[in-house]
């Protein structure tokens, strides 16, 4: 056979970061090869947002209002950046137990790769599609007359803050794809994902439910992105009195961080009890 | 033993899950340059054995050297030399055949120019150029399984662990598969395959090591192993149970070891040596006492037979027991 390669230098601590990083982007292109392969599953994720825009904008957007005034659309748009990135967790967790049960993460675990690769490359191209759907998204929006009167460096932070809480996720959604059985139980996850994106100010106020359900929505880590992208991008917030709402800044940086540190360790474990 | 002549060594393997011992003192000594069968029933942990020998799960006691590294200590160095084909395909489904080869050649630390040369050679080996740039979704059974041999070949591994590379596949996929580890073998590769498929053990493994409760019970080769539960077995079928202890002298005179009687059917067996002569010895004396022989013939154990005898139980049911008849008229 003439490509036997029995290069030990990877196990030199100097190369160990090159090859992490290396590593790291050959897992996350072949994520991005689908996307690429399957434009139509962009499609289908954008389709539920898109689709809530224009049901929530044209056929209710008439009837609500925004507590405080203010354009019911332009409330809205934020919601729906936000939600998008809080449902986004299921495709981290769906690539998960897809990888897992096909065995796809073993043949990496037996291979001579960086064992960090297989998350860093799922983390790094959650991160670009997500960035992805973000502009399809402030398209939509921009077309419809959604505007952002917040100036460049604003816009941009608040954008930020909306990957912040998505990068945030990914490990949620690591943790939830290597706890989930099989590819069928992933389908039920909508289940879970669907109230964490909707009992938020996503499409209404907390302060125009009933008060525990207000509370509840209040201190959902999406509100807290969702206001401060609403007030970076200058569209009416809506804030209500509680504290988490007036901190809306603070806690849209302080949520995803305490996710980050509680599930990074909880996703590191599952995936070393892989080999048990 | 001398660890620089085997591919594999496993000594003392002790892996449990709970209260159940997957394995219990498993030990296997896999000379370079073989095919080693691994068969044992459902359960058995084959499964669990090759995991732990491709660094994929940690051990409970024992030691095991791969290539002549420590599956533990040195499992990156034991990576570099193995390839892995686990129970279930493990190729990218969206991606083409080639893509899917490409990713893990890089993986491999080849570098593009090298991973892109090493794709295409080991497409045209496993017969997948047509098909390269396929999405593998679109590939059958035998292809998939195939690409997968390929994707663990990738660095020319000096050992090859395969869990039941066949499983699920038609025969026409199983052939194909089978024909791609033969010229894996015939270019040095040592390979430890699990099969659930006697005949498959059969057709490709030079030694056998049956498993059972976590431990190897027999190790040999396959015709060994047969030898082992008694060879070439004389088998006379009477018309009537009367004569059941006549035709016992008969078979008593020229069997290798003690004949056995089943009344219920009327049936002798004796294992024999010098079995035309046997055959032939039996047959004219049962003819001269004038008594009724429904059948007679040779018949040789199957692994199957190996395998009930050794372990006590039945193999999978999938196995039908095929058996090789003489057959004499009587
Ligand atoms: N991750 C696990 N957790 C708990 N028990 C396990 C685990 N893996 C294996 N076992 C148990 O260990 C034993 C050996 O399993 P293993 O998968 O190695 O068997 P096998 O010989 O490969 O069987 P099969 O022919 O069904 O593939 C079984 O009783 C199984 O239930
Ligand atoms: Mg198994």
């Amino acid at each position: 056979m003439s490509t036997t390669i029995l290069d030990d230098g990877v196990d030199a601590p100097e190369r160990r970061m090159y090859w992490a990083l290396a590593d790291g982007w050959t897992v996350a292109r072949r994520t991005l090869t689908h996307l690429i392969r399957q434009p139509a599953n962009i499609a289908w994720q954008l389709g539920f947002p898109i689709v809530s825009v224009l049901l929530f904008g044209y056929v209710f957007g008439s009837a609500m209002s925004v507590p405080g005034g203010g354009d019911y659309r332009e409330y809205l748009m934020p919601g729906m950046f936000g939600m998008t990135m809080a449902m986004g967790f299921m495709n981290t967790a769906y690539a998960v137990v897809i990888d897992t049960t096909k065995g796809v993460t073993d043949r990496f675990r037996s291979m001579p790769m960086a064992p960090s690769a297989p998350v860093t490359g799922r983390g790094l191209a959650d991160i670009v599609s997500a960035s992805v759907d973000l502009l399809v998204l402030a398209v939509t929006a921009l077309v419809i007359g959604w505007r952002s009167d917040g100036g460049f460096w604003a816009t941009l932070a608040a954008f930020g803050l909306l990957l912040w809480l998505r990068f945030a996720l990914i490990w949620i959604g690591i943790w939830i794809g290597l706890m989930t059985p099989n590819e069928e139980a992933a389908g039920s996850l909508f289940a879970v994902a669907f109230p964490f994106a909707m009992i938020s100010s996503v499409f209404v106020a907390p302060s125009q439910m009933p008060d525990w359900l207000g509370a509840v929505a209040a201190w959902n880590p999406v509100s807290s992105t969702v206001t401060a992208a609403r007030e970076l991008f200058g569209n009416p917030a809506a804030l209500g009195d509680s504290w988490i709402e007036q901190h809306a800044m603070l806690g849209a940086i302080v949520w995803p961080l305490a996710i980050t540190l509680v599930f990074v360790p909880l996703a590191v474990r599952r995936f070393q009890r892989l080999s048990r | 033993m001398s660890t620089s002549s085997h591919a594999i060594l496993a000594e003392g393997l002790q892996k449990r899950y709970g209260e159940k011992r997957a394995l219990d003192g498993f030990d296997l000594a896999v000379p370079q340059g073989t095919v080693y069968g691994l068969l044992g029933p459902n359960g058995a942990g084959k499964t669990t054995a090759v995991r732990i020998l491709a660094t994929l799960v940690r051990l409970d006691g024992g030691r095991a050297e791969v290539a002549g590294h420590d599956v533990v200590r040195e499992a990156r160095k034991v990576r570099r030399r193995i390839g892995f084909t686990g129970q279930f395909t493990a190729v990218d489904e969206i991606l083409t055949g080639r893509q899917n080869l490409l990713m893990f050649g890089r993986l491999f630390h080849l570098g593009t120019a090298r991973a892109a040369a090493r794709a295409d050679e080991l497409l045209h080996q496993f017969d997948l150029a047509e098909a390269a740039d396929k999405g593998t979704k679109e590939y059958s059974g035998g292809m998939r399984r195939r690409l997968d041999l390929a994707a663990s070949m990738i660095l020319a591994p000096k050992v090859l662990f395969l869990d039941e590379p066949t499983t699920g596949l038609d025969p026409r996929g199983r052939n194909e598969v089978w024909t791609a580890v033969r010229s894996l073998v015939s270019g040095g590769t040592t390979v430890l395959l699990t099969t659930q498929y006697l005949d498959e053990a059969d057709q490709l493994a030079g030694r056998v090591a049956v498993i059972d409760h976590g431990r190897v019970i027999a190790d040999d080769t396959p015709a060994a192993l047969k030898r082992r539960v008694g060879g070439d077995q004389l088998e006379v079928v009477l018309e009537e149970a009367v004569d059941l202890p006549v035709a016992l002298q008969a078979l008593a005179r020229v069997a290798a070891g003690r004949p056995e009687v089943d009344e219920k059917h009327r049936r002798v067996t004796a294992p024999v040596e010098r079995r035309v002569a046997a055959l032939t010895d039996v047959a004219r004396a049962l003819q001269d006492e004038g008594i009724g022989v429904e059948d007679i013939g040779l018949r040789r154990p199957t692994l199957d037979e190996v395998f009930l005898r050794l372990t006590g139980h039945k193999a999978e049911p999938e196995q039908a027991v095929a058996t090789e008849r003489t057959e004499v008229p009587a």
